[in-house]
């Protein structure tokens, strides 16, 4: 399986002497103290892409432990009840160990840190996926692990910080800013700048300064080169379109990459629209955002006329993030994909629908994704083929459901 | 002033320069002015005007709740050239220093030019390398202004020369691997860091981050042109009952690091 290709596809950026750039995005602008490990690690990236054996454990971590390849689901009835008669084809992420996506990544970070003789790893968190994940691989290869999590994002998702406790990594509160995703990456970076001669920091999504944006992305990369395949065997053809969610868009680059070659697939990413873009209280960065830099590189993010970011809101901790990778930018401007806002409410209707038609309880990440099939569904009419990448499953999200949904009130307590 | 010049003074009178950090807007941009020309007035040689920024990676606590009030109450990019305007008024130079999207959004060349012509000395630029981006390095040519960048203890020699090359008016050596706030030690690594940019520069160097008393002051500039007191005076104005008492707290504070950097 071509899990970390030799020849990950690289756009013609105009910028080739500059590593890590997509058009006049990505880069890296960090405080110099931690350049000596940036370059470190892609270093370490870019010998272990090329060796054998690091290439064969990990495809045996991903075939053993995770479950890879994760199938393809079609999901008849959320199609033909749910998606105006249009074919979906589920990528099922959600059958992955630990429940995401997140672990693809994960796994590929935590044997480069063993490859740079690290002891110790941090990441942040913000649904708390990539936290479980990286507690995970953390445990698996006996490496200290720390996660930062904005204090709002443990309240959402208690749930992922028992389990990353009981993987037997700390888990820190962060309560500065808005308490969410942004702030733990900021608590996360200024852990590694005191930390970096011990520490690896287990980057979670497609964003940060280079080379996160291209080393993640390669390790996510297998779950469209997967379903490219799973579908053109399923169906004899290329899908007519492909959906995810996205907030820093790991899982997003990670299914579109293989299709950017395939000009007749439409690459369509949903973000987060939380109340609806017009009240402010969104998270659709390329929707609504302006370049500039956050987090160590250049992209779309939310920010007010002085640079200041402005804090994003979304019913889903995962896509609750001001910025977006620097590839999903170069994507938008270059007009290979296309971003739209799914809103609370449109994203919990398609949560709910799923739930019912084809018994999986999506992550309420990816089921803005579903929100979105449905549009496209509308759009494209019933011949259209559309794969879905079902990035991860709702377990974490129960609590937050049946509130929505009325079936626990704010107390817990279970409605009659 | 130049801080070229408060260097040279300094090195004429055989001891290092005094450098104090305050953040624009706290407790309020009128107090922020009173603060750092007293500073100034009780023996600071050069001073930072901290830009606030939303999402300061490298400042620790007691930075980041001042940086977060001042924002709170509403400080600009234009409040900061307005207290840079006032700092360059005394005998001391000013500098800004700042993360790089706010000045990005502000334009870099326009900063530069309003930043000149409120009469500020240059820009300190924590989170940004002199090779991460082409627009700063030629504005800030273009009007006369200092750009000082960062060293650290983790740089290799070749990035350390890349960035002196870079640097106009000093260098800025962190003094350990951290973010901003006191410490009890400053790192042994600071002055092999130092030695180490000297051997690829005449520009003054500068040692920053965890520096908060008058020894410490003493300790570093043994080896250094320069002592950056950043977090200290911050804590003295979050921990003062009232605005008047913050800037005698600070002045107070001041002419001790003063008293520090003259001691041998």
């Amino acid at each position: 399986m071509d899990t970390m290709p030799d020849h990950g596809h690289v756009l013609a950026t105009g910028h080739e002497d500059r590593p890590g750039r997509f058009g006049p995005y990505g880069g890296r602008y960090v405080p110099e103290a931690l350049i000596a490990a940036l370059d470190e690690l892609d270093r370490e990236y870019t010998a272990a892409r090329h060796d054998p054996a690091f290439q064969a454990e990990l495809t045996h971590l991903l075939t053993t432990y995770t479950g890879r390849p994760t199938p393809i689901t079609e999901a008849a009835r959320f199609g033909e009840q749910a998606a105006h008669g249009a074919r979906i084809l589920l990528k099922r992420e959600d059958l992955n160990h630990t429940g995401s996506h997140k672990i693809n990544n994960v796994l590929g970070q935590a044997l480069l840190t063993r490859r740079i003789g690290k002891q110790r790893v941090i990441a942040e968190t913000g649904a708390g996926q990539h936290g479980v994940a990286t507690a995970t691989a953390a445990a698996l290869m006996g490496l200290e692990c720390v996660i930062y999590m904005g204090e709002e994002d443990t309240r959402r998702q208690a749930l992922n910080v028992a389990r990353m406790e009981l993987l037997g990594a700390t888990v820190v509160p962060v309560k500065t800013g808005s308490r969410t995703l942004k702030d733990a990456i900021n608590e996360a970076l200024r852990d590694w700048v005191t930390n970096v001669a011990t520490t690896n920091y287990v980057f979670g999504t497609v964003a940060g300064p280079h080379p996160f944006p291209t080393l993640v992305r390669d390790l996510q990369r297998i779950i469209g080169v997967e379903a490219r395949q799973q579908v053109l065997e399923l169906t004899g053809r290329l899908p007519d379109a492909v959906a995810a969610c996205v907030g820093g868009g790991s899982n997003a680059i990670g299914i579109f990459h293989a299709f950017i070659d395939d000009a007749d697939v439409a690459l369509h990413g949903f973000e987060a629209g939380g109340d609806g873009v017009a009240t402010g209280r969104h998270a659709a960065t390329i929707t609504a955002g302006s370049p500039g830099v956050l987090h160590g590189a250049r992209s779309y993010l939310l920010q007010d006329d002085m640079g200041q970011t402005i804090e994003s809101h979304s019913i889903s901790a995962g896509l609750d993030y001001p910025g977006v990778g620097p590839e999903h930018s170069w994507l938008k401007d270059s007009g290979r994909a296309a971003y739209e806002p799914v809103d609370d409410a449109d994203a919990m209707e398609a949560f709910r629908l799923l739930c019912r038609t084809e018994g999986i309880i999506p992550a309420i990440e990816s089921s803005h994704a579903l929100a979105g099939a449905r549009r496209l569904g509308e759009r494209l009419g019933p011949d259209a083929t559309i794969l879905v990448n079902l990035s991860g499953r709702g377990d974490k999200d129960v609590d937050t459901a049946a509130k929505w949904f009325g079936i626990m009130d704010e107390s817990g307590e279970v409605q009659a | 002033m130049t801080t070229s010049v408060a260097f040279e003074k300094a090195r004429a009178e055989g001891r290092a320069a005094l450098v104090g950090y305050l953040p624009a807007g706290y407790p309020s941009v009128d107090g922020s002015i009173a603060a750092l020309t007293a500073m100034v007035a009780a023996g600071v040689d050069i001073v930072e005007v901290g830009l606030p920024y939303s999402d300061p990676l490298i400042d620790g606590p007691v930075i980041q709740s001042a940086v977060d009030a001042a924002l709170r109450a509403g400080t600009t990019t234009t409040d900061v050239l307005r207290v840079v305007e006032a700092v360059a008024a005394t005998e001391a130079p000013a500098v800004v220093m700042s993360y790089w999207n706010p000045l990005d959004r502000y334009g870099a060349a326009a900063f530069a030019r309003d930043l000149a012509a409120a009469g500020g000395a240059g820009v300190i630029t924590p989170d940004l390398t002199p090779d991460a981006d082409d627009t700063w390095l030629p504005a800030a040519r273009e009007h006369g202004l200092d750009t000082v960048f960062l060293v650290a203890p983790s740089s290799t020699p070749e990035r350390i020369a890349m960035t002196t090359a870079a640097c106009r008016g000093f260098v800025y050596a962190t003094s350990v691997m951290g973010v901003t706030g006191t410490r009890e030690q400053v790192g042994d690594a600071a002055a092999g860091l130092v030695e180490r940019t000297k051997a690829t520069t005449d520009l003054p160097v500068a040692v920053g981050l965890g520096v908060s008393t008058a020894a410490q002051a003493t300790e570093i500039a043994a080896y250094a042109d320069g002592v950056v007191v950043g977090s200290a005076f911050v804590r003295r104005l979050l921990d003062a009952a009232d605005p008047a008492a913050g800037v005698a707290a600070v002045a107070e504070l001041a002419a001790d690091l003063a008293a520090g950097v003259r001691e041998r």
